[in-house]
C-alpha cells in the first residue's frame, strides 16, 4: 500500500503549475471486525471512500469541495495533509511527488482547518504556548522574535495581543476557529484545507470568517481548499467549484459557470436544493431519487444512474469520465447535453 | 399575529419566562417575557442565533424542559386551555394527538432497541385505541406518507439500520401519526444533507397542506423560513425583538438584529452582495446588559437605548419590533 507515489511523468514535470494535485486516488476502508457491523451486514467487506479522484488545486485559487456527507470530502482532505494515507492514486506538489516523503517540511505546507474549533485545539496549551511551540518547531522564526511573530499572527486573523494568555475555552466558537487559522498558517504553508469551516458558526460570525479566507488568500498567496455544504457560502467565496459523489469527481467548473450551465444531474439536483430566499414555498425541484447508495456496493455504470431522473441504458453499462463538456467545465455524465436541454428554473422573481 | 383568520388561536404563549430558579428565591431568567399566537393552520417561523432560546420556548409548549429548567411565569394556552396549570396526566394526553415535536436529531427520539414500526405504532395504540395490527398497518403506511421507500420491510429496522434523512422520516412519522393539530419542529433539517432537507421540507410542507396543521419551526436558516413559514418572529437574547409576516420583514427588517442576520447570510440569488457581519457576540443570559440586548452589537444604538428593555411595539400594521429607533430602519432590502 504506498499511498502516495513519488514516481512522476516527464510531463507532470514540465507542464503541472497546480499548487496541488492528485490523480487516480483511491481510498479503502476494510468493513469493522466488531460483532455489531459482522451482524449487521453481509457482502462486500471493503468501503471505497474515494474511487479514482482527479484533482488539482491551482495557485492562489479557492477551490470549493462539496457532495453529500459520506461522499468521501473529509477522507480526501486526510489525505492532502497526510493525516491518513491513500490506498492507490498519487498526490503531486507542486508538480513533484515530494508529498511522499512525509518529513516535518512537507507536511508543513498543507496545513487543515477542521469545522469543529472546540477539539481541534488543545485546552492545556495557552494562545502563546501553543504558536511558540510551533514556530520553534518548524523554526519559523528565532526564539526572540516568537512573541512579536505570535502578535503578527493573532493580528492577521483579527484577534488583539492580550489573548496570548488565554485558553481555547476562554472564546466564542467564532475566535476559536480564528485561533485554528492563525495554527495553521504560523507555519507558512503555501495551501490551507479547511473542512467546513464555518459549517458550526452563527452567520453573523460566519461571514467574518469567510472574510478571513478572502484576505488570507490575498495577502499570503495561500491556495485553499474550502469543503462545505452550504452552497450560497460556496457560491460567495470560491473560484472553482468541484463536486464529489460516492468517492469521485463528477464536475468541476468555475463557480459561475458551474451554478449557470450545471452539466452533472447530481449538481442539478443540489441547485434546485439550495433554500431560497426569494422564492416562496418549496421549488419544484430536479429532485434524487431514493436513498445514497452504500459505499460498500458502488453502482455499476454511472455511479448515479440509480438516483438520476435522466438515467438510461447506456447509464448502466458506462462508468463515465470526467470530460470536458464547456470551455473550462468538465463532467462525468453521459447525458450532459440532454440535461443542458432542461433549463435552470426562473430566475427568482423580484418581491412585489 | 392573531386571528387574520377571525377564529382565536390554538397557539397562544403570553409573556413566557423560563429559566433557572436559584436557591435563596433569586431566579435567572433564560427566556423573558415572550408572546406570540399561532392560528390554525399557520406557519410560523422561529429564528435566531444560538443559545437565544429557541429551543427552550419550544420544549416549554411541549412540556419537555430539561431538568432544573423552568417556567418561571407567563401562560401557554392551546385551544384556550392553559398548558401550564394542566394536571401532568391531561397535557400528556395531549402530546401525540394534539401537540407532537420533531427534534434535530432524531436518535434523541427514537428508542435504539425497539423497531422503528412498533415505535410509530405506540402512539396510535396508546392515544387512539387502536389493535397492535391496526395500529402496525398505520405505522407502514405512515412510512409510506412520509416518502420512505419499501415501508414494511423497513418498519422491521432499527434506527441505527437506517440513514440519517430516513430517521429523520421515521420521527415525522411518529409525529403525525395521530394527527396532531400542532407540529413544533426544532431544526429538523440542520443536519442533513441540502438535498435530503428539501425533500423534509416538502414533506412538512404536504403534511400541514392535508391535515391543517399549524406549524411552529425553529431554525438558524433564514432561506428555510421563507420556504416553509408565513410568519416569523425573530430571537434574540431570550427575547422577541421582531415578529411579522416572512416576506415584508425581509423586505424591510425593522429590528437591527434581523436586519444584520439578513446582510451577513450570503444569499444565493445575490452573489455579488458584500456580507456584513454582525459584530461581537450575544450576551450571557445571565448577563443582559442594561436596556436593549442587542445593544452592544447595534449599529444604530444612541444613549437612551440603555435606559430599559424596549418593548415589543407595533411599527407597522402586522409587524412588531422592540427597538427604539425602529424608524430609523426605513431601507427596503432586496
Ligand atoms: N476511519 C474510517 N473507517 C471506516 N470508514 C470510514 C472511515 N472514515 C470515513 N469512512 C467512510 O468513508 C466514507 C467517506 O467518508 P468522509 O470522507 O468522512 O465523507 P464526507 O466528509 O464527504 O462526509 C463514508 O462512507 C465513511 O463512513
Ligand atoms: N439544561 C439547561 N440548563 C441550563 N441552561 C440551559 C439549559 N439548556 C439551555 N440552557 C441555556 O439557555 C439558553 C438558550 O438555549 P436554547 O433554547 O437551547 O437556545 P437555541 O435553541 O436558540 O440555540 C442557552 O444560553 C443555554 O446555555
Ligand atoms: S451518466 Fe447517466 S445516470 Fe449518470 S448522471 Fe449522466 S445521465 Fe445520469
Ligand atoms: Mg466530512
Ligand atoms: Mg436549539
Amino acid at each position: 500500500m504506498s499511498p502516495v507515489s513519488a514516481a512522476r511523468t516527464a510531463s507532470a514535470e514540465t507542464t503541472d503549475t497546480s499548487m496541488l494535485r492528485v490523480s487516480g486516488l483511491t481510498k479503502s476502508y476494510s468493513r469493522g471486525t466488531s460483532l455489531l457491523s459482522r451482524l449487521g451486514s453481509s457482502g462486500p467487506s471493503t468501503l471505497k471512500a474515494l474511487d479514482g479522484v482527479d484533482l488539482d488545486l491551482r495557485p492562489g485559487e479557492i477551490l470549493a469541495l462539496v457532495g453529500e456527507s459520506g461522499s468521501g470530502k473529509s477522507t480526501l482532505a486526510k489525505i492532502l495533509v497526510g493525516s491518513t494515507t491513500a490506498t492507490g492514486g498519487q498526490v503531486f506538489y507542486r508538480g513533484t511527488g515530494a508529498l511522499a516523503r512525509r518529513d516535518r517540511e512537507s507536511s508543513r505546507r498543507v496545513q487543515m482547518v477542521f469545522q469543529d474549533p472546540y477539539s481541534s485545539l488543545n485546552p492545556r496549551l495557552t494562545v502563546g504556548r501553543m504558536l511558540a511551540e510551533l514556530l520553534l518547531l518548524h523554526k519559523i522564526v528565532p526564539r526572540s522574535e516568537v512573541r512579536a511573530e505570535s502578535v503578527r499572527l493573532l493580528n492577521l486573523v483579527g484577534l488583539e495581543e492580550e489573548v496570548l494568555g488565554a485558553y481555547p475555552s476562554q472564546f466564542s466558537g467564532g475566535q476559536r476557529q480564528r485561533l485554528a487559522i492563525a495554527r495553521a498558517i504560523a507555519v507558512r504553508p503555501d495551501v490551507l484545507i479547511a473542512d467546513e469551516p464555518v459549517s458550526a458558526l452563527d452567520v453573523s460570525v460566519q461571514a467574518t470568517i469567510l472574510d478571513l479566507f478572502t484576505s488570507l488568500r490575498a495577502e499570503l498567496g495561500l491556495s485553499i481548499l474550502f469543503i462545505a455544504h452550504n452552497l450560497a457560502v460556496v457560491q460567495h467565496l470560491s473560484d472553482r467549484v468541484a463536486v464529489m459523489y460516492l468517492g469521485r469527481i463528477v464536475e468541476i467548473a468555475d463557480t459561475r459557470e458551474l451554478f449557470a450551465h450545471p452539466r452533472h444531474p447530481y449538481t442539478r439536483a443540489l441547485i434546485d436544493s439550495i433554500p431560497r430566499m426569494r422564492e416562496g414555498s418549496v421549488n419544484d425541484a430536479f429532485e434524487l431519487d431514493g436513498e445514497p447508495p452504500s459505499p460498500y456496493d458502488v453502482p455499476a455504470g454511472c455511479r448515479f444512474h440509480p438516483r438520476c431522473a435522466l438515467a438510461s441504458e447506456i447509464c448502466r453499462a458506462n462508468d463515465p469520465p470526467l470530460l470536458q463538456v464547456r470551455p473550462a467545465h468538465e463532467s462525468a455524465c453521459l447525458k450532459a447535453d440532454e440535461l443542458a436541454a432542461i433549463p435552470l428554473p426562473e430566475p427568482p422573481q423580484e418581491l412585489p | 399575529m392573531t386571528g387574520f383568520l377571525g377564529g382565536p388561536p390554538l397557539l397562544s404563549v403570553q409573556d413566557l419566562t423560563i429559566g433557572l430558579r436559584r436557591p435563596g428565591g433569586r431566579s435567572v431568567a433564560i427566556v423573558e417575557g415572550v408572546s406570540f399566537d399561532v392560528d390554525p393552520g399557520q406557519r410560523l417561523g422561529i429564528v435566531g442565533e444560538s443559545g437565544s432560546g429557541k429551543s427552550l420556548t419550544l420544549r416549554a409548549i411541549a412540556g419537555l424542559l430539561p431538568r432544573g429548567v423552568e417556567v418561571l411565569s407567563g401562560r401557554v394556552e392551546f385551544d384556550g386551555r392553559d398548558l401550564l396549570t394542566m394536571k401532568a396526566k391531561d397535557r400528556r394526553a395531549l402530546m401525540g394527538p394534539q401537540i407532537a415535536m420533531i427534534f434535530q436529531e432524531p436518535m434523541t427520539a427514537l428508542n435504539p432497541v425497539t423497531r422503528v414500526g412498533d415505535q410509530i405504532a405506540e402512539g396510535p395504540r396508546r392515544h387512539l385505541g387502536m389493535s397492535a395490527k391496526e395500529a402496525g398497518e398505520l405505522a407502514v403506511s405512515m412510512m409510506a406518507r412520509t416518502g420512505i421507500p419499501d415501508p414494511a420491510r423497513r418498519a422491521r429496522a432499527y434506527p441505527h439500520e437506517l440513514s440519517g434523512g430516513l430517521r429523520q422520516r421515521i420521527m415525522i412519522a411518529m409525529a403525525v401519526s395521530c394527527g396532531p393539530r400542532l407540529l413544533l419542529c426544532d431544526e429538523p433539517t440542520t443536519a442533513l444533507d441540502v438535498t435530503v432537507q428539501l425533500q423534509v421540507l416538502k414533506l412538512l410542507e404536504k403534511l400541514c397542506d392535508d391535515t391543517g396543521a399549524s406549524l411552529v419551526f425553529v431554525t438558524h436558516d433564514l432561506a428555510v423560513v421563507n420556504q416553509t413559514c408565513s410568519e416569523l418572529a425573530v430571537m434574540y437574547a431570550g427575547h422577541i425583538v421582531e415578529a411579522g409576516r416572512v416576506k415584508e420583514t425581509f423586505r424591510q427588517p425593522r429590528h437591527p438584529y434581523t436586519r444584520g442576520l439578513l446582510e451577513s447570510a450570503p444569499d444565493f440569488d445575490r452573489p455579488e452582495r458584500e456580507l456584513i457581519p454582525i459584530p461581537g457576540f450575544p450576551p450571557n443570559v445571565a448577563d443582559r446588559p442594561p436596556g436593549c440586548p442587542f445593544a452592544p452589537r447595534c449599529g444604530y444604538v444612541r444613549e437612551h437605548c440603555t435606559d430599559a428593555v424596549p418593548p415589543l411595539l407595533e411599527v407597522l400594521p402586522g409587524r412588531l419590533a422592540a427597538c427604539y429607533e425602529s424608524d430609523r430602519l426605513v431601507e427596503v432590502l432586496v
